[in-house]
């Protein structure tokens, strides 16, 4: 298996290779953030005053809608498979994913979804604009066309991401080097095999859901309409056992690539492994059973009501076992600052605001105010953006250099961190206030009251999109014409078997399976 | 109950609902606010003191087994601490028992309809704000998407009971001075209460994304003394009394055209556009259409009955026969459509009758 | 190279883009076709292009096997895939079976005017006696739902009718000319036969696998075609639509998609028998007819969930 990577484009389209894979799925989330955001600046950019001075309202919807679904499942999901497929053979010591063939398949499915789900803004009756969380009947009776582009884009969608999970599944349980336990394994590894399971049982999930939808559109069902003894909270209720699981999606690769960062710039091994494991564990059971905390308003009886805000809340201990566990990590080390620790560090801090503000909509009582506002906008981006973007950033300025032999520009990286945090909050710091004050969420216009924090979330937002684009800026110039480095470790403090490999990563490593102590 | 561009946290509002609310909202505050400032200050002191150029050597432990124990079973305490508070102000929030009076909630796209059950009064609410203020072609007045037509009014010092439901998609009629959100669910009811004692006028906004106007359909709450409620509410019945005896008068043609306007304005320009051109395969054109220019009947049926399966919603019970009449004859006389025929209000209410 | 090097990662392939490619076709056409935006052209395009992909990929497969590139750890990874694959099936009925459920124990009860769950629900019977009372006047909570809530409230006029009959159980005196008994008796054996086939072949006994297995692709056409028969009458006879509300809709999307999921185990099992025929497969090797099989336990494992929440707790 001495052969290289083939000549030409053909490389790319029909790899098997998952650095290759996994390159091109950091790509394509790229794009698709940059996509995503772009419609977030159309969306800040309209709030920046009162009144409709760009976009029309029910454009304004679209924006909405389309933010929500390509960042949730064409940046960050993506984004976090592309370093599984780089980083989980690397760390584990396997020549390669376990169904190689499968898994570009699971990448090419993406483009072909995505590029049908961005076609519908050129449609007739223009794109989904019902929310990323398409309750129905509005996605159903009162749904523009597009409507049946966006199921089937969702369908094929689901069947990638249930592939890639499977295969990073499989490659966990049955590609891990002589000695590599469980146990052993990285926590990045670890926390995308429990992600991956999530995905496994949630994705078909969602598929059942938009199928029901499709039923409901074209085919005269009633699951979603109480005329014919359905009801429109039962798509919520299926929605959400989808879509909470769907937020530790997001999260939990995160988590394991600061579990890998922290010590690494510490110098000092994680603190308390064994309880980062359990707590993972623990986060994904729970996270089954707390679905309708995002439907308090929904007139459930008050049984189930009190039932999920307890789950809901059992929550935060596990989480803030993680906090505690990389703050200690932190204790005593011996601290460096480059970017991707900043990044790291900001996503502690951030995250865990996001985790205070979420802790305070569980309390039904409360959220009968919260709900629907721009708090949980704001509760949702710290989670979301310092949560996962930040965490993405970091894990690509940290193997950057493992991937492609060069060095970025440590300067320009702590700049644009510096404009990252600084915009991030500026952007999402106010949107509690307005939340508070009594701004609803997905309103294309809204009153005089709200017209200052709107103005400086929108400020920040322009901010933190600038800072995007010097971390692209950044990237290509490393990738172009960085520093090169050979050294195997490039970063003094990290450990694992990435680290052992020469710099840059050979097209393939671990031919033969390292045999772990 | 003004709102300065300053409020930076949740009203307190007027009634024990929204004041439990408030009471746990700032008690959770303050527990993530000990919380955090204990992590983050821990942290911050750690990245102070633990930095490598101030030439310390990292220690090497990793795990123990006591405080792992400790910070996972203190926080779950601290949750069950909170969860009595939490628990009692949503027993608060549930108690709509012993209503004096009840008011029927529904959600259209996009305005309400409040009906006080068993008074026989009913009325729609929309956005008063006109297009112009919004796409910016005039000053935007102090209450720019705060004010409607008809607001709701209730009495004071009265518990009074809200059953929502929704006519099309799910909206959310949330006042948060009252300290109600509930979802209006179409074909199936929810319901909410408030009792203050603080008169006032309360305004509040539709919170669930229910299609383009859902930024548009504010809602505004009186709270009247209850004599001066007894006597508004004499009022609206004796108006809807005195309505039902004019019905059969007939209407001239300018009448029709000018009330028809107002009509269009309110509840048609929002999709069909304020130059009747619609939406091109969103919402239909009112200029030159099939509807407007065909058989009258139709058209009005269109009104009544609205369109199944489409956003085109039965006006039956939104718009008094007068105004279906009116705008029906605006519609066929508008924008050089000039049909030249027009509909009267006993017509609708004979088409009505007669299905 | 060590033993344990041998893990076959194959060659570049150009199977992964064309089999996108196909479904993004596919997915296209079936939008089009599902919205009346266009004929069905596109979508059958799509659906031969994934089915002559799928083709290729499996002879591939197959061929790759025959060669002894597949090793042991490689053949694990198979397994690993396909239950966890299986595992997704089930989580992807799970969703319908919860809206079953969902709708059986609590919509109905609001829509019916009385409070969910009583049990352990102190709320106000409210909200849901103003829904019996204002919406839906003389709408009965009662399943199967012969009368929709919109037929109870506006007669004839209603969109969503009620169907005149039900699939339910019809008491211990008719069971005999009951076809759903009849579709559980030939699912469950089926499961025996193909059980059966797997002895044999763990046993060398390749006739009696042959055997075996040929009789379990029958029983499973059989099913399919009771099921079929099952709809005719149905949509014919008793008025059951997938209209006909929420009993129709539930009683249509579980029992198709789980017809859907026969149509493709029993596909996966003749597809065995032919390879089976061909001189493939021995007691050391089957991992093809064993995934087959196994995914014919999970379906039939769904028909007995069907069977009794579906048809028999009417
Ligand atoms: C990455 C994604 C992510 C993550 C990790 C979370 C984490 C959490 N979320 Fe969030 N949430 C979203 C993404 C996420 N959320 C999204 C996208 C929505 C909106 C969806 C939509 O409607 O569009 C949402 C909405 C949402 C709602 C619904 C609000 C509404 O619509 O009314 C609720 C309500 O309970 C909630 C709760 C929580 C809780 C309790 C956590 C917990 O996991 C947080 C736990 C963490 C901590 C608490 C901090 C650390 C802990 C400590 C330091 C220990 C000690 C602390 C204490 C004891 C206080 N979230
Ligand atoms: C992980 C997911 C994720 C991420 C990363 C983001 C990122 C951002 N989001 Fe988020 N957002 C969601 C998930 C996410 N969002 C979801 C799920 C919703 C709910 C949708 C719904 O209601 O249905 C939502 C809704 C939402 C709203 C509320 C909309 C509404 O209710 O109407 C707003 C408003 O400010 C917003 C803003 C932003 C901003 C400014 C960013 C920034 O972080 C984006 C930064 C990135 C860029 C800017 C791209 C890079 C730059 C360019 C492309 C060049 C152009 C640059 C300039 C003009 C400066 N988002
Ligand atoms: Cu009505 Cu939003
Ligand atoms: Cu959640």
């Amino acid at each position: 298996m001495a052969h290289g990577p083939a000549k030409g484009i053909g490389r790319w389209l029909f790899t098997t290779n998952h650095k290759d894979i996994g390159t091109l799925y950091l790509w394509f989330s790229f794009a698709m953030f940059l996509l995503g955001g772009f419609f977030a600046m159309v969306i800040r950019a309209e709030l920046f005053q009162p009144g409709m001075q760009l976009i029309r309202p029910e454009f304004f919807n679209q924006m909405t809608t389309m933010h929500g679904v390509i960042m949730v499942f064409g940046a960050i999901m993506p984004a976090f498979v592309g370093l599984a497929n780089w980083m989980i053979p690397l760390m584990i010591g396997a020549p390669d994913m376990a169904l190689p063939r499968m898994n570009n398949l699971s990448f090419w499915i993406l483009p072909f979804a995505f590029l049908t789900l961005a076609s519908t803004l050129f449609m007739e009756g223009g794109a989904p604009n019902f929310g990323w969380t398409f309750y129905a009947p509005l996605s159903t009776k009162y749904a523009p066309e597009s409507v049946n582009y966006f199921i089937f884009s969702m369908h094929i969608m689901g069947a990638s991401s249930i592939m890639g999970s499977i295969n990073i599944i499989a490659t966990i349980m049955n590609m891990r080097a002589p000695g590599m336990t469980y146990m052993k394994m990285p926590l990045f590894v670890w926390t995308w095999l429990i992600t991956a399971f999530l995905l496994v049982a949630v994705m078909p999930v969602l598929a059942g859901a938009v199928t029901m939808m499709l039923m409901d559109i074209n085919f005269g069902t009633s699951f979603f309409d109480a005329a014919g003894g359905g009801d429109p909270v039962l798509f919520q209720h299926i929605f959400w056992f989808f879509g909470h699981p769907e937020v530790y999606i997001i999260i939990l690769p995160a988590f394991g690539v600061v579990s890998a960062i922290i010590p690494a710039f510490s110098r000092k091994p994680l603190f308390g492994y064994a309880s980062m494991v359990y707590a993972t564990a623990a986060i994904a059971f729970l996270s089954f059973i707390v679905w309708a905390h995002h439907m308090f308003t929904v007139g459930m009886p008050i049984a189930g009501e009190l039932y999920f805000m307890y789950a809901t809340m059992l929550i935060a201990v596990p989480t803030g076992v993680k906090v505690f566990n990389w703050v200690t990590t932190m204790y005593k080390g011996a601290l460096t600052f480059e970017t991707p620790m900043l990044f790291c560090i900001a996503f502690v801090i951030l995250f865990t605001f996001g985790g205070f503000t979420g802790l305070m909509l569980s309390v039904a009582a409360a959220d009968i105010q919260y709900h629907d506002s721009y708090f949980v906008v704001a509760h949702f981006h710290y989670v979301m953006v310092a949560g996962a973007v930040f965490s993405g950033t970091a894990a690509v300025y940290y193997w950057l250099p493992k991937w492609c032999g060069k060095m970025y520009n440590e300067t320009m990286g702590q700049v644009q961190f510096w404009i990252a945090f600084i915009g991030f909050n500026i952007t999402f710091m106010p949107q509690h206030f307005l939340g508070l004050a009594g701004m609803p969420r997905r309103y294309a216009d809204y009153g005089l009251q709200f017209a200052d924090w709107n103005m400086v979330s929108s400020i920040g937002a322009f901010m933190y999109g600038a800072a995007q684009l010097l971390f692209l800026y950044n990237v290509i110039a490393t990738i172009r014409n960085g520093k090169p480095v050979s050294d195997n470790k490039v970063w003094e403090g990290a450990e694992g078997l990435e680290w052992e490999v020469p710099t840059p990563a050979p097209y393939h490593t671990f031919a033969t399976p390292p045999q772990i102590k | 109950a003004e709102v300065s561009t300053r409020q930076l946290n949740m009203p307190q509002g007027v009634t024990e609902v929204s004041q439990a609310a408030y009471d746990i909202h700032m008690l959770m505050m303050w527990v993530c606010v000990v919380i955090g400032a204990a992590v983050f200050g821990f942290m911050i002191y750690v990245m102070f003191a633990h930095r490598k150029s101030r030439g310390v050597k990292p220690a090497n432990f990793h795990e123990h087994v006591g405080v792992e124990l400790a910070w996972t079973i203190v926080p779950a305490l601290i949750l069950i601490v909170i969860a009595f508070p939490a628990t009692n102000a949503l027993l608060k929030v549930y108690d709509a028992s012993e209503a004096e009076m009840d008011i029927k909630i529904t959600g259209y796209q996009w305005k309400w309809q409040y009906e006080y059950l068993g008074e026989d009064v009913r009325f729609m609410s929309s956005l008063r704000t006109s297009q112009d203020e919004i796409y910016g072609r005039e000053e935007k007045g102090e209450h720019y998407l705060r004010e409607v037509d008809n607001p709701l009014v209730i009495p004071a010092d009265t518990k009074v009971r809200f059953l929502l439901t929704g006519n099309d998609v799910i909206h959310s009629w949330w006042v948060p001075d009252l300290g109600v959100k509930k979802d209006a669910l179409p074909g199936i009811f929810t319901e909410a209460w408030a009792k203050t004692s603080e008169v006032g006028v309360y305004v509040g906004e539709c919170a669930e994304l229910c299609g383009k106007d859902h930024a548009f359909m504010p809602i505004v709450v009186e709270v009247k003394p209850k004599e001066e409620f007894n006597a508004w509410l004499a009022e609206q019945k004796a108006a809807a009394a005195e309505y039902a005896s004019t019905i059969g008068k007939a209407w001239s043609m300018d009448e029709l055209m000018e009330r028809g306007e107002q009509v269009y304005l309110t509840n048609c320009a929002g999709c069909h556009g304020v130059d009747g051109l619609g939406i091109p395969g969103v919402f239909p054109p009112m200029v030159g259409s099939e509807v407007t220019m065909g058989p009258i009947e139709k058209h009005i049926d269109v009104l009544v009955n609205g369109v199944q399966g489409t956003a085109m919603q039965a006006f039956a019970a939104q718009l008094s026969e007068v105004d279906i009449a009116a705008v029906v004859t605006y519609e066929r006389n508008a924008w050089g459509n000039d049909v030249g025929d027009m509909a009267q209000p006993i017509d609708v209410l004979n088409h009505k009758n007669g299905q | 190279m060590s033993a344990e090097s041998s893990y076959y990662v194959p060659e570049q392939s150009k199977l992964p883009l064309f089999t996108a490619t196909a479904m993004g076709v596919l997915s296209i056409g079936a939008a089009r076709w599902a919205g009346g935006l266009g004929g069905p052209a596109i979508f059958f395009v799509g659906l031969a292009m994934l089915v002559a992909v799928m083709y290729t990929w499996w002879s591939i497969v197959v061929k790759e096997n025959m060669q002894g590139l597949v090793n042991h750890q490689l053949k694990h990874s198979y397994v690993i895939s396909m239950l966890w694959f299986i595992f997704s099936e089930v989580m992807f009925f799970a969703a319908f079976f919860g809206a079953l459920f969902y709708i059986r124990v609590f919509a109905l009860s609001w829509l019916g005017g009385e409070a969910a769950i009583g049990w352990f629900d102190d709320t106000p019977t409210g909200p849901a006696v103003a829904n019996n009372e204002l919406l839906y006047p003389g709408f009965k909570d009662e399943w199967p739902v012969m009368i929709t809530p919109d037929q109870a409230a506006n007669g004839d006029a209603a969109q969503f009718i009620g169907p005149e009959q039900n699939m339910s159980w019809p008491g211990f005196a008719n069971l005999l000319t009951w076809l759903p008994l009849w579709n559980t008796i030939v699912l469950i054996t089926s499961s025996v036969t193909v059980h059966f086939a797997h002895t044999a072949l763990k046993n060398d006994n390749r006739q009696g696998f042959i055997r075996w297995l040929a009789v379990t692709v029958l029983l499973g056409v059989f099913f399919l075609f009771l099921q079929v028969e099952e709809y005719i009458h149905a949509y014919t006879e008793l008025g059951l639509t997938l209209e006909s509300g929420i009993y129709g809709t539930t009683f249509y999307m579980l029992t198709g998609f789980h017809g859907a999921h026969v149509t493709m185990g029993t596909v996966m099992l003749l597809i065995a028998l032919l390879r089976g025929l061909k001189g493939h497969f021995n007691k050391d090797d089957q991992f093809g007819f064993e995934a087959a099989s196994w995914y014919w336990h999970f379906v039939d494992v769904v028909w007995v969930g069907l069977f009794l929440f579906v048809y028999v707790l009417g």
